[in-house]
């Protein structure tokens, strides 16, 4: 196996950098949370690549966590863009400045 | 007996509560004799206390009780504790007593007042104070009497707060003593520092191993302490609140401004005698404030018209005489004085609150007059009181205290012909002003008609006063007339003796020339103002000028007004907008707008937030690889 | 193996990319299906055979439905994707990009720093997962199935669709709304009181 550490992680870094790099260019709300999702799997690829470096279970315990939490942030925030739908009538986070100072 | 001594500072103060809770819905009669009764209790505790003291003195010569104790910081431990030996005994005494005789006096005169529950609430907090300051064991005991009997000079003096003259009065009575007060204040930190205690006992016998005699330290400390004691005790510069204080009831008058509050500054320069004699330029200065007040103030008490004020100004100018003699090391004497003069004092002004009374509040002595005959105990009452302020010879309690301090005055170690002289002259003025009010006021014409006849109540303390006022002295004879010293030996059981000079010239000589200037001033007096004789003098225009300088007590007051207050005032309108406060005002504006600032950041916009935390996450990676 | 690391590795890349830069929702979850499957064949190279299968049943499966349900419900179509394109200037995404491009970079040469260990890629039984997962983690296996429950109760709150909107987060703003709607305000509270005793 000649797979170093690293390539592992910077595959997890690329995809976490298009994550963000989809979070920041979007303004749909739909495809802000898709993007997040790509983070969150690539946060998740790094445990395990951890736990396979270290050969133990903690990475993919990680994941798991990850894995739920995920599951849970989505059906939240999804729930919050049906709202935000019903009553904004839009899907661009640039209307939604109503927490503005 | 030990156990007896917290009720007499307790009474007075259950009087207090008792009063201030429940004054105001109370009927008269409960006002009166809770006020006047519960002091009346503790004058007759303060007597069996004396007697069982007198009959055997207790061990380390003082009762004393521990009732709890108050806090402990550090080294610092400051007990509640009771302490009365043979001086407290002197003060507790007439404070109770002659506090008493005022209460009972007052519960007439104040009859129908509409706020009689506040005065005796705030009289018996009054003696209260004062007794904790004189029977405190610690002198930060005495520094909360000593401030509780400011605040009460302060609520009694404005009693009448309706008149804005009579607020003017008391806030200057509070401020100028406050700054005594503060020189106490940093004269017990000091004291503190050097010696790591504030218990009297204590600091009476580290103090001679700890101090150098005359060293700069202890000197500083004495001046401080002194400047406290000058403050209370109204002596110059600081005397100028008395003859305003004049603005409170009668009975006020008598029991604050002649027989108890202003001695606290005498009491606490006996007490703390032993720092004093470590500090010989100290005493000096004890000495001359002393004999300077008493020649001011009598020179003022000659030129007044307001009856109070007449005795005020004696009031200072008698307390100079104490300083005087605790200046020149006479420290019984001194505390003698304080004995006899708290009873004619207290007589004078109480007899001066019925004349008052009597003439539909006529202050002028020169609207009074011919009062001899309507008024007959009344007189013969003030005729003694006066007497023995003038010091007439043998007769007077008066004589035998101001006498000791003549002699003194030259004879100790620490006295001087000058000073001698100075106190002669004093005697001189004192019998000059005594016989000028008595002869004005009840002699010659009536000017004011009588509308009321004093109560029995209030003619009664009158009485028992001045039968003190003329007997009072009898326990202490001069050395060379009666070998009767009662009373120096009681208070020299603290106190200690008075260091004589050598070679002294025969003390009959000193009395001779004492009896001779007061008689002297008595005859003067009756020249000047004996029938119609006393109004034509009044009206010479060259001693016009002089008079007004002398009623208006040598100008003190305008000279502090334009030494302190103009160049206050002038600070103040200078800086009337402040420029401390821009600072903060510029700290709050600068506040503001960087808040301007950041909530252009706060925008609502997602996408910039997160940009934002990217920004902080490039930051710190950034930093990483740097460093 | 590592071969099918790579290949694994540049289709989950590409079809990431892609799906940041669809215009169209449903087209952007397929591709989005499309990395998550190679993830799966990424963990599975790793030798976690276990999370590889959960996620593609969760994320594949499970939240990928859940993203498409949406699009369904706000019948997200043709307009959609023509809004995205208006909105997807290069103006918009330049520099964000760059910053990324930035992080990425500083990212990379962080772990090029580091030490080149050669990683030994050995599998990690499903059966030492659970092991530790029910032995040592017990309690974040709780807190995470409370997550779990807050997450639903939420969602379920959230989500449910009433005429007039309710959330207080979002009633500020449009006060004409309120004027209209004044017995709101105890809806909502009444709400959060069933979901408190819930």
């Amino acid at each position: 196996m000649t797979d170093s550490a690293n390539m592992v992680l910077m595959v997890a870094t690329v995809l976490f950098a298009l994550g963000l790099v989809g979070v920041l260019t979007r303004k749909n709300v739909v495809f802000m949370l898709i993007s997040v999702e790509v983070m969150l799997n690539a946060a998740g690829m790094a445990f395990i690549a951890a736990g396979s470096k270290w050969q133990q279970p903690d990475g993919q315990v990680m994941f798991l966590f990850i894995l739920a939490m995920a599951a849970a942030e989505v059906s939240v925030g999804l729930a919050l863009v049906l709202q935000i739908y019903h009553q904004h009538k839009t899907m661009d986070v640039e209307d939604l400045k109503e927490l503005k100072d | 007996m030990n156990s007896l001594l917290a009720y007499i500072p307790a009474l007075p103060l259950l009087g207090f509560i008792i009063l201030s809770l429940f004054g105001r819905r109370s009927p008269k009669p409960v006002i009166a004799w809770v006020g006047a009764g519960t002091v009346c209790l503790a004058a007759l505790i303060t007597i069996a206390v004396g007697v069982a003291f007198m009959q055997s003195t207790p061990a380390n010569g003082a009762y004393s009780q521990l009732l709890w104790s108050w806090f402990r910081v550090g080294a610092l431990s400051v007990d509640i504790n009771l302490r009365v030996d043979a001086l407290t005994l002197v003060f507790i005494f007439i404070i109770t007593f002659v506090g008493a005789l005022i209460h009972i006096y007052s519960a007439f005169f104040m009859w129908h007042d509409r706020d009689m529950a506040r005065f005796f609430a705030s009289m018996n907090l009054f003696v209260c104070s004062m007794l904790l300051l004189v029977m405190a064991d610690n002198l930060v005991l005495l520094y909360l009497g000593w401030e509780g009997v400011g605040l009460c000079s302060y609520l009694l003096i404005g009693f009448w707060y309706e008149v804005p003259s009579n607020s003017r009065a008391a806030n200057k009575a509070f401020l100028i003593t406050r700054i005594g007060d503060t020189a106490l204040l940093i004269g017990l930190f000091l004291l503190f520092k050097e010696l790591g205690t504030l218990n009297m006992n204590a600091i009476q016998q580290q103090a001679p191993q700890h101090f150098t005699t005359g060293s700069a330290d202890i000197v500083l400390i004495t001046v401080l302490l002194l400047v406290g004691g000058m403050g209370k005790s109204a002596q110059m510069p600081l005397q100028t609140w008395l003859p305003d204080a004049m603005a409170g009831p009668s009975p006020v008058s008598a029991l604050i401004h002649a027989a108890t509050m202003v001695t606290a500054g005498v009491y606490l320069i006996a007490r703390m005698h032993g720092l004093f004699l470590l500090s010989p330029v100290t005493m000096a200065i004890v000495a001359i404030v002393g004999a300077v007040t008493l020649l001011v103030a009598g020179c003022s008490a000659l030129a007044q018209t307001d009856i109070k004020r007449i005795l005020a100004y004696s009031t200072i100018s008698q307390i100079g005489y104490m300083f005087l003699a605790l200046g020149v090391g006479a420290w019984s004497a001194a505390i003698f004085h304080f004995f006899t003069h708290a009873f004619f004092k207290a007589l004078l002004f109480l007899a001066a609150g019925v004349v008052i009374e009597a003439l539909h509040h006529e202050h002028n002595i020169f609207r009074m007059g011919g009062l001899r005959k309507r008024m007959p105990e009344v007189f013969i009452t003030f005729l003694a009181g006066a007497a023995a302020l003038s010091a007439l010879p043998l007769v007077t309690a008066g004589f035998f205290s101001k006498d000791a301090i003549l002699w003194y005055s030259w004879s100790s170690a620490g006295g001087t012909s000058v000073l001698w002289f100075m106190a002669l002259v004093g005697a001189f003025i004192t019998a000059l002003y005594s016989t000028r009010l008595m002869l004005v006021v009840f002699w010659g014409e009536m000017r004011t008609p009588v509308h009321q006849q004093p109560d029995r109540g209030m003619v009664i303390p009158l009485i028992i006063l001045a039968f003190f006022s003329i007997t009072a002295g009898f326990i202490e004879w001069p050395h060379n007339m009666l070998h009767l010293s009662l009373f120096s030996d009681h208070v020299q059981q603290v106190l200690p003796a008075t260091v004589m000079k050598r070679d002294l010239p025969s003390e009959w000589l000193f009395q001779a020339i004492a009896t001779v200037i007061t008689l002297t001033g008595v005859y003067i007096g009756y020249m000047l103002y004996y029938g119609k004789s006393g109004v034509r003098w009044q009206q010479s225009p060259p001693l016009a000028a002089t008079r007004d300088f002398f009623f208006s007590g040598w100008k003190f007051d305008q000279l502090y007004n334009f030494l302190f207050v103009k160049p206050f005032l002038f600070l103040t309108r200078v800086n009337k907008s402040d420029v401390i406060d821009k600072l903060y005002n510029g700290i709050a504006q600068a506040g503001l707008r960087l808040n301007g600032w950041f909530s252009v950041s706060q925008n609502g916009s997602l996408r910039l937030y997160i940009v934002g935390v990217l920004a902080g996450i490039l930051f710190i990676i950034t930093l990483q690889l740097l460093l | 193996m590592s071969t099918l690391f790579y290949i694994s590795s540049i289709v989950a890349i590409a079809s990431t990319i892609m799906v940041i830069t669809r215009y169209h929702p449903v087209h952007a979850l397929l591709y989005l299906a499309v990395s998550f499957l190679s993830v799966g064949m990424i963990f599975l190279s790793l030798g976690a055979p276990f999370v590889a299968a959960l996620e593609i049943i969760v994320y594949a499966g499970a939240i990928i439905v859940l993203f498409i349900f949406v699009v369904m419900m706000l019948n997200l179509g043709q307009e959609t994707a023509q809004q995205e394109k208006e909105w997807l200037k290069p103006k918009v995404w330049v520099v964000p990009s760059a910053l990324v491009l930035v992080l990425l970079a500083e990212m990379l040469l962080l772990l090029f720093t580091g030490s080149q260990q050669v990683m030994q890629v050995s599998q990690v039984d499903p059966r030492k997962v659970a092991l530790s997962l029910y032995g040592e983690y017990i309690i974040a296996v709780e807190l995470i199935g409370f997550l779990l429950m807050a997450g639903i109760v939420g969602a379920a709150h959230i989500g449910k669709h009433r005429k007039p909107s309710l959330h207080r987060f979002l009633q500020n703003g449009d006060t004409e709304k309120e004027k209209a709607m004044p017995v709101r305000e105890q809806e909502v509270i009444s709400n959060e009181q069933t979901v408190l005793h819930d």
